[in-house]
């Protein structure tokens, strides 16, 4: 393994581990007092901090060892967690995942922020040890009874603070790797060099167990050192610098008391100040134990803890997981595509011999069928991943946007465990950050304004993901004061988009919103004003092959509705006739369908036809005239119509010839060859070997049968400007 | 391809020919994939007429054109009796409906002369060139120009 290569899964573990931070801290958020959250937030700051270490990366080392040390005292019952320090957390878990991000590409990262981050964490730290001088007697009460785990490193703050008064100590520290240590790739000179930014570091090989050559094993680790270190720092300061080879090697540090030993005792007997550092580990520097030059004694104190944690990981450990690239993914769904077309033309082969009653065979045909499925949806669950960490970073658009904008505004996630294709992941991730960022920035209100209409001061945005037929459903929701629709009916005929004496339903109103150039906030905000419209967000959802619309009402907030195809691969469709035609019409667009009565259609003018609903008059369209196929007209009385909502016209009727069957379909462009046809999205191919095309309801309806070579990207558009 | 340097040994070309609308036409061999008999389309809304549907290819969905309605020569019939060349340039796959395929004729480049100076500016970029064979003409189609679904059977 390259040395890039390990950088990578550092990288993305990273990643992984952000991730925990991010659900810990919500987690925490609920129940602060929950010590298996906070241990997963320490845990996962820790291990980035290690991993860390390893390469290097010492802005993010510092960072998340600052970060961690407060977390620990958290872990300590020494700081109370409060809004503050949840809010502070939640920036600090940014701020780290933006440094995880710089160094991953090489970059320098927000300095600004850093340090500011940096100083409130610091802040925390200095609180505590005042608290301490009040709090230190109660607590060492029952120390006997319930020693405190605290890890080593967490204490180097207060470390600091105790030593910089006490004078230069010596210690003598012998270190003999073993061969493990220099199998995980660790480097003794580095480490030393770490001893050495302490303070005033002798090294002295002892080469004393160096075989002869002939017996000389290059994978053997014979070289043990013996240093001196002259330091002010503290002895655990320097147990920190071996943390991560601790069980690696026999390590023994020990002070030399004959070097000014008069002044290495002050701070062990200053008192309170000297806080939880010798609570943890009575037995370091101020006992006679540690000086004693036993190896034991220095290891003893520092396993118990580190096995503790490594128990608590247990029940909480990830599943086994496999990364696999994607590629191989893929070409096992292409196969699996054709498997499931050549199933069922081996059906219909069958079915076409019209054998004399060939049960057996019919049952072995129905359980490949079966089987064929079963391969299907599980290849097609490799792909699928919960939303949960698309959700999760949508958390921290929410808190830049309120901080932005200085509206109070909490994110609420429901169904983060929906799980939908990866593709659609990564390509959602922008448009929802956009509305997020939208709804915060224009949804939401003042805390002032929010409090004058009697809402709770904090605004809050909910993000929900759900699978309903056949589809995936994902909403932003905010409670804010809902659309502004003079607003912006005055803004669209401000910019042109429309004219002046356009009588728009609210609909219409609100699906401006979707035009390109259209901005509602009055003045350009840094935060929304990107140049980047809703149009954008559509256009992106459409190339998913899904839709988005609104829903608002006045004083109780705006909902956005995306819709998404489950998979990308493969959809349900109806098959059905038109013309003479065999297509196929996706389920999740069809509500409901309808065998007309006579006395329900209705005509409008010489071609315009309506068949009442339940009492609303529906337009219909018919799809074989709209393709511009013949034999549509004869269908009239006889057809089934197929009840569509679409973005064009509302709710609309389709009439088709007859509805076969209903199957899942593999989806083949047609663009790769041929190119886009105007009211079909994509073919598929049919039992029989056939093609057969799929609709699209939504340019369907907008094709003109009047104008057959219309293209019909931009139909909508134009209407809404000559209007 | 037609275009390149002259060795010193004239390379030879090789052509299918097919005939399309009572003409014969010809097809550079690397760019057909296979010949098949024609069997029914599935037709596509909204689209010239000598776009005949898209047809299964083994799991790919491929555009069929009619050669001979594309260069205004009637319509070919749809029946068995004539062939589909499947042929491919660039990324794209693409089907011609023809009546018949005749031969493989192998010329030197110096063979193929170029389009005589025809009327129809379409009718020239559809045709790369022509070879002499015998008593007859055999027509170079220029593929690209098929696949540039612009023409629209303007020809």
């Amino acid at each position: 393994m390259s040395m890039n290569s390990i950088r990578d899964t550092f990288f993305e573990e990273c990643e992984e581990l952000l991730e925990a931070l991010v659900e810990g801290l919500s987690a925490m958020e609920e129940n602060a007092e929950d010590m298996d959250v906070v241990n997963a937030v320490f845990r996962a700051v820790h291990s980035i901090k290690g991993g860390a270490g390893a390469f290097a990366l010492d802005r993010l080392v510092s960072f998340a060892h600052t970060f961690e040390t407060v977390m620990d005292k958290v872990r300590s019952h020494q700081i109370k967690v409060d809004e503050d320090l949840m809010h502070l957390f939640h920036r600090s878990g940014d701020q780290l995942a933006d440094l995880v991000e710089a160094a991953r590409d090489d970059r320098e990262p927000n300095a600004e922020s850093e340090q500011a981050i940096l100083k409130e964490l610091e802040a925390y730290l200095g609180d505590t040890d005042e608290e301490e001088e009040f709090t230190f007697e109660a607590m060492s009460l029952d120390l006997d009874a319930a020693p405190i785990d605290i890890d080593m490193d967490g204490d180097e703050r207060e470390a600091d603070d105790a030593g910089a008064e006490s004078a230069v100590k010596s210690f003598e520290i012998s270190f003999k790797p073993t061969a493990a240590l220099y199998a995980n790739g660790h480097e003794p000179l580095l480490l030393f060099d770490a001893l050495a930014e302490l303070g005033v570091l002798k090294v002295t090989a002892n080469l004393s167990r160096l075989p002869d050559f002939d017996a000389f094993d290059p994978n053997d680790a014979v070289i043990d050192w013996r240093l001196t270190l002259e330091t002010a720092e503290d002895e655990t300061v320097l147990h920190e610098v071996f943390e991560f080879v601790d069980s690696l090697c026999e390590l023994e540090i020990s002070v030399d008391e004959t070097f000014s030993s008069e002044e290495a005792i002050p701070p062990a007997i200053s008192g309170g100040a000297t806080t939880d550092a010798k609570v943890a580990a009575p037995a370091v520097a101020d006992t006679p134990v540690a000086t004693s030059p036993t190896p034991k004694a220095a290891k003893s104190e520092s396993a118990p803890p580190t096995k503790q944690a490594a128990q608590k990981d247990e029940p909480r450990g990830p599943r086994p997981t496999l990364r696999v690239d994607l590629e191989r993914v893929d070409r096992l769904i292409n196969t699996v595509g054709e498997l499931i077309i050549n199933q069922a033309m081996i059906s219909q082969r069958i079915e076409e011999l019209e054998l004399p009653a060939v049960a057996h065979l019919t049952n072995e045909l129905e359980a490949y069928k079966l089987l064929a499925r079963d391969i299907q949806e599980g290849v097609m669950a490799i792909r699928a991943q919960p939303v949960k960490p698309l959700f999760q970073r949508m958390s921290r658009i929410v808190r830049e946007a309120s901080e932005a904008t200085g509206k109070k505004a909490k994110l609420v996630t429901v169904g983060d465990s929906t799980e939908v294709d990866k593709t659609v992941i990564e390509r959602l991730a922008d448009p929802l950050t956009h509305m997020v960022r939208n709804a915060v920035d224009h949804g939401l209100e003042t805390s002032d304004k929010r409090q004058e209409a009697g809402k709770d001061p904090i605004g809050s945005i909910r993000l929900s993901a759900s699978h309903r037929s056949g589809s995936v459903f994902i909403e932003i929701a905010d409670d804010g004061a809902g659309l502004n629709r003079p607003r912006i009916l005055e803004k669209a005929i401000e910019k042109g988009l429309i004219g002046a004496e356009a009588e728009l339903s609210e609909q219409e109103i609100d699906n401006l919103l979707f035009l390109p150039g259209f901005s509602t906030a009055s003045e350009v905000s840094n935060l929304s004003g990107r140049g980047v419209g809703m149009d954008v967000v559509k256009n992106a959802v459409a190339a998913l092959g899904g839709r988005v619309s609104i829903a608002s009402s006045p004083g109780a907030g705006t909902t956005f509705t995306i819709v998404l195809p489950l998979t990308l691969a493969v959809m349900d469709g109806f098959v059905i006739s038109i013309a003479d035609q065999t297509m196929v019409i996706p389920i999740a667009s069809i509500i409901e369908t309808i065998r007309p009565n006579k006395k329900d259609l209705h005509h409008i003018g010489t071609t315009g036809e309506v068949i009442s609903v339940r009492g609303a008059y529906v337009p219909i369209v018919d799809v074989a005239r709209n393709l511009g196929l013949s034999g549509g007209a004869k269908e009239i009385s006889s057809g089934v119509l197929l009840l569509v909502t679409t973005e064009a016209q509302g709710l609309t009727a389709l009439r088709v010839g007859a509805i076969h069957d209903q199957r899942q379909v593999v989806i083949k462009s047609l663009e790769s060859n041929y190119g886009a046809i105007p009211g079909v999205s994509a073919a598929t191919i049919l039992g029989d070997g056939k093609i057969a095309l799929i609709l699209d309801p939504d340019e369907l309806v907008k094709l003109n049968p009047a104008a057959p070579y219309m293209m019909p990207a931009s139909a909508p558009r134009m209407e809404l400007r000559h209007a | 391809m037609l275009d390149v340097v002259e060795a010193p040994t004239e390379t030879q070309f090789e052509f299918i020919t097919f005939s399309s609308g009572d003409q014969s036409f010809c097809l550079e061999i690397t760019q057909i994939r296979e010949i098949r008999r024609w069997t029914p389309v599935t037709k596509l809304p909204h689209t010239p007429a000598d776009v005949l549907g898209v047809m299964n290819l083994r799991g790919a969905v491929i555009p069929i054109f009619d050669l001979a309605s594309r260069f205004s020569l009637g319509v070919t019939a749809d029946n068995e009796r004539n062939v589909v060349i499947v042929a491919a340039s660039g990324g794209t796959t693409i089907g011609l409906l023809v009546e018949s395929v005749s031969e493989i004729l192998s010329v030197p480049k110096s063979a193929i002369q170029e389009t005589p100076d025809i009327k129809s500016e379409a009718a020239r970029q559809a045709i790369l060139g022509v070879i002499s064979v015998g008593e007859s003409m055999v027509r170079v189609v220029n593929l690209d120009a098929v696949l540039d679904n612009d023409m629209g059977g303007a020809v």
